[in-house]
């Protein structure tokens, strides 16, 4: 470490802020200060933190409903329960050592069974790291509002309660069904909302209400306009041009959703949206937090303020938590989020610091830098995909081990396309940011056309990524949709221009996964 | 700036309402779990929980994922001899798996069920849901153990928690305006005549008796205000008193025929009957008594210990078990105070000339008593005389009396679910 810290005097020569693993809120006050004067330092800017004391059991309840404070009741949430619950009581699982909500005051929750090191490992963590991240991230920035989170939850809270109460258990709980599936489907991604909190949000529902339903009528409108017929116009298709967001689509034009089921959609698909920032940004919020969980409390042991049973315990857990199990370990789950991005970041301030003569020649232009405001650009103005794709170094690569094969069912076998060395860097590079790619992580489907003059029904688009067909949930996903829209729904899965497969709800034998002799009689996507 | 907040004790069963939810979706999976597990455990253990479990596929929430097929390219970690170019050969049907890893982890093909436990609670719950008892619950005031506590209005006497401040404010109000109505008619005469003294022209005043005056108003007025704004007596409590409550009490009678031709199986399915049986009494009445008959040629009130192990064998009459039950009615368990249950089991076997005397006993002196008499024959034979002779005192009380008949341990728990189930009222 040679940054400008080690030369500076330690002003404050004290001692160890604790000896012994127990903590005390007294303790965890004087961490927090400390830990927060040196993020100071190092130039992070946070939300204020609320830093919540909580037992197992309330860890758990905060689990099972993704983390957040307030949550509507559904069953899935009551699933999520009792398999945590159950993992955790037979020892299968340890629950997360923390929790902590992008909002503002960001809280963060410390479990009472964890250790003083642990407490202060999750403040650096928490508390420091994610928070900077969530306050300083475009995508969060852009896509949530910190301050009316928790508010808008609250909302949808009572009014889906209120809906449970005057329509039924059954009905609000089939609605949420459906909309959960679709739950992937319910973002705009190339639109920018504006958060709104609770009160307006009321004031607004009722205004939406009335406005829902003329924009409905018109739109439905079954009395033909003189001098329409026969005058040769194409009818518009509509919408006019395919959508993406099926829920926002459902919600304003589904022809029998009552106002209330439109409501839930809205809520889910706030959620959805509230979600959005969190599934792209999964590599480099994990990598930064612990990035500088490692950064920080290392500082701390450098000031004399932690003892070495302390750094013991930390690195422990630290090297735990970055630990990356190789493809053909039987630990093996996927890349680990926290490895991949405490690495980068990691390599980023080593580029800075110490380059080397590749990272000139990769990083020409962040080598030698200063390395606080180089990370502090990396995290605010990238999201997984883009700062893989910036980022990862070389020597990242070879550390890891990392290659690429390439399974293609038309070959009878896979092949090893590229692999940690000269030749293969750029293209690793290329396809690990792919893999972070939210659109070639989902397929893409699109609302198409509706029927507006005939049976109603929804026609939904499938663009293939790579040929990828659809999973076999697809049948299960188009009766929710069918139970929305309420007339029939039609999915046609696309290769370019050529039909693979089409799904039909309800389906009266008309499914077919292969294409068949007869001539489909399905527009040609535009 | 950060606050640091203990939320130990906030409430911590947040999830509480989603499980349950949960368990209200899938009542049904679970409903035939407990049936299963009714059947396969130990009698011991018949009323803990139980361990649902559910397939994975059933619960699962469905969404828009690819499948597997096209083309993939995948990055993994932890290269040990691959370069560029390798073929690899596939393994399986489905494409992945290459080199051994990469599919498992996008592909969520998870198998397993989706296990968890439930609590004794829910389990009894879900075991008797949609059961009722089929007669009316008798209530009576039975002892003295159990009490209501009531108000009964106001008291004079209590302690300082149950005071009482309107009324004790009141009283208070309504003495004083007693103690001092006679000084204040006083004060307001001498006021008058004060009044008067001074009206009068001031040649003519009697300066006297105005000194005099204004002293007696001032002493008067004194002894208004020495009266005290609350005193001992004032006080009003609350009264509560203690109510003794009604209370419901069952009596169930055990009746097992250990003769001969019952082996120890068929004595573990009629446990399992009775248990089930007393189970559910209990769930239902506050308080449950319960009385084993053991019987052969003759019949024997027993602790449940010899209900169930003690070997003892000879022939069968059907009629003593009865004999003794109307017996230990008569004196023990009048029928005004307690709701009586009649279980029995047998295998079938009587002497032939028995089975009227069971009828009529049955007939005259125990079913006009017992809300409910159910009989298991539990035989994988033909039935004989004993049966018949049930079946036409079925034919007399449909309401009261019921029969089935179990062959093995599988039939119990639908048996016992067919002979209380919750009969729809007409």
């Amino acid at each position: 470490m040679f940054d400008q810290y080690s030369s500076a005097p330690d002003t404050k020569p004290e001692g160890p802020i604790s000896t012994s693993s127990e903590w005390t809120f007294e303790l965890i006050r004087e961490y927090d200060e400390a830990i927060g004067e040196l993020a100071g330092e190092f130039g992070l800017d946070t939300y204020p933190n609320q830093i919540e004391v909580i037992s197992s059991e309330q860890m758990m309840d905060a689990y099972s409903s993704v983390g957040m404070p307030v949550g509507y009741n559904h069953w899935s949430f009551g699933k999520q329960f009792i398999s945590v619950e159950n993992n955790y009581q037979r020892g299968l699982m340890g629950l997360a050592y923390e929790i902590v909500i992008n909002s503002n005051p960001c809280i963060a929750y410390l479990m009472e069974e964890n250790t003083m090191t642990m407490q202060a490992l999750v403040i650096a963590h928490a508390c420091y790291g994610h928070n900077s991240f969530f306050k300083g991230n475009y995508l969060f920035r852009s896509w949530t509002d910190a301050s009316s989170i928790i508010d808008y939850l609250i909302f949808a809270k009572n009014y889906i309660r209120e809906c449970e109460q005057r329509h039924g258990l059954d009905e609000v709980e089939s609605v949420l069904d459906s909309c959960h599936s679709l739950m992937n489907y319910g973002v705009d991604r190339y639109k920018r909302p504006y958060p709104i909190s609770a009160v307006e949000e009321e004031r607004r529902q009722k205004e939406r209400e009335e406005y829902r339903q003329r924009q409905l009528n018109d739109l439905w409108r079954t009395i033909p306009k003189l001098g329409e017929e026969g005058d040769g116009v194409e009818p518009r298709r509509f919408p006019e041009e395919p959508q993406e967001n099926i829920l926002y689509f459902i919600e304003k034009n589904a022809p029998l959703l009552e106002n209330w089921q439109r409501e839930l959609v809205r809520i889910v698909r706030k959620l959805a949206q509230y979600f959005y920032p969190q599934r792209q940004t999964q590599v480099m919020n994990e990598g930064w937090a612990s990035f500088w969980h490692y950064t920080l409390l290392t500082e701390l042991y450098r000031r004399g303020r932690v003892t070495e049973g302390f750094m013991i315990e930390f690195l422990q857990s630290h090297t735990n938590v970055i630990y990356q199990p190789a493809f053909d370990s039987p630990y093996y789950s996927g890349i680990n989020p926290y490895t991949l991005g405490f690495s980068i970041f990691s390599d980023l301030r080593r580029i800075c610091e110490e380059p080397t003569a590749e990272d000139r020649e990769w990083f020409p232009d962040i080598a030698g830098s200063n390395w606080k405001e180089t990370l502090q650009f990396a995290m605010r103005d990238f999201k997984d995909e883009s700062f893989i794709l910036q980022f990862l170094s070389p020597k990242v690569m070879r550390d890891m081990k990392l290659f690429c094969v390439s399974d293609d069912d038309r070959d009878s076998e896979i092949v090893v396309n590229a692999i940690h060395d000269e030749d293969g860097y750029r293209q690793l590079r290329a396809n690990l940011a792919g893999q972070y790619n939210l659109g070639n992580r989902e397929p893409n489907i699109q609302v198409f056309s509706v029927a507006n003059r005939g049976d109603r029904s929804l026609t939904l688009h499938h663009t293939q990524h790579r040929r990828r067909p659809l999973g076999k949930e697809t049948k299960e996903v188009m009766r929710h949709i069918h139970r929305l829209w309420g007339f029939d729904v039609h999915l046609h899965s696309f290769n370019g221009d050529e039909l693979t497969a089409s799904y039909h709800c309800p389906d009266e034998g008309r499914d077919r996964a292969e294409r068949e002799e007869e001539p489909m009689l399905v527009p040609k996507p535009i | 700036m950060s606050y640091i907040i203990d939320r130990r004790l906030n409430g911590k069963n947040k999830s509480t309402v989603n499980r349950q939810r949960f368990l209200r979706r899938y009542k049904a999976h679970i409903k035939k779990a407990v049936g299963e597990a009714m059947n396969s455990r130990s009698i011991t253990d018949m009323e803990k929980g139980e361990q649902i479990s559910i397939p994975t596929r059933d619960i699962s929430e469905p969404a828009f994922s690819h499948g597997p097929g096209g083309h993939v390219e995948r990055v993994l970690p932890g290269n040990k001899q691959f370069s560029t170019g390798d073929r690899i050969p596939r393994q399986g049907q489905q494409g992945g798996g290459g080199g051994g890893g990469g599919n498992a982890s996008d592909s969520g093909e998870g198998v397993d069920d989706f296990v968890f436990q439930i609590s004794q609670e829910e389990f009894l719950d879900f075991m008797f849901e949609g059961l009722q008892l089929p007669n009316m619950i008798k209530r009576r005031l039975a002892g003295n153990e159990s009490f209501q506590v009531v108000r009964a209005g106001i008291s004079n006497e209590g302690t300082p928690g149950r005071i009482n401040v309107v009324r004790s404010l009141r009283a208070a109000n309504a003495r004083r305006i007693a103690l001092t109505s006679s000084k204040r008619r006083n004060i307001k005469l001498l006021a008058e005549e004060l009044e008067q003294e001074e009206q009068k022209d001031p040649a003519l005043r009697d300066q006297r008796r105005i000194e005099f005056l204004r002293h007696r108003i001032e002493d008067i007025q004194a002894r208004v205000k020495r009266v005290p704004f609350l005193d001992d007596f004032d006080l009003k409590y609350n009264l509560l008193v203690r109510q003794p409550r009604p209370r419901s009490r069952a009596v169930m009678f055990c009746l097992m025929d250990v003769s001969g031709s019952m082996n120890q199986a068929t004595k573990d399915m009629a446990k399992r009957f009775f248990l089930l049986l007393y189970l559910f009494l209990q769930r239902s009445y506050e308080y449950t008594e319960v009385v084993f008959i053991r019987h052969h040629t003759s019949a024997k009130e027993v602790d449940e210990e010899e209900f169930f192990y003690s070997r003892e064998t000879g022939g069968t009459i059907v009629s003593s078990a009865l004999k003794l039950m109307r017996t230990i009615i008569r004196e023990r368990y009048p029928a005004s105070e307690w709701n009586i249950y009649g279980a029995q089991a047998s295998d079938g076997d009587n002497w032939n000339d028995d089975s009227s005397t069971c009828h009529k006993i049955l007939i005259d002196d125990i079913m006009p008593h017992v809300q409910y008499y159910s009989y298991v024959e539990i035989t994988p034979r033909d039935h004989q005389a004993l049966w018949e002779e049930y079946e036409s005192v079925k034919a007399l009380f449909p309401e009261h009396f019921a029969m089935e008949q179990i062959v093995d341990v599988q039939d119990i728990y639908p048996v016992f679910r067919q002979l209380f189930s919750q009969k729809v009222s007409a």
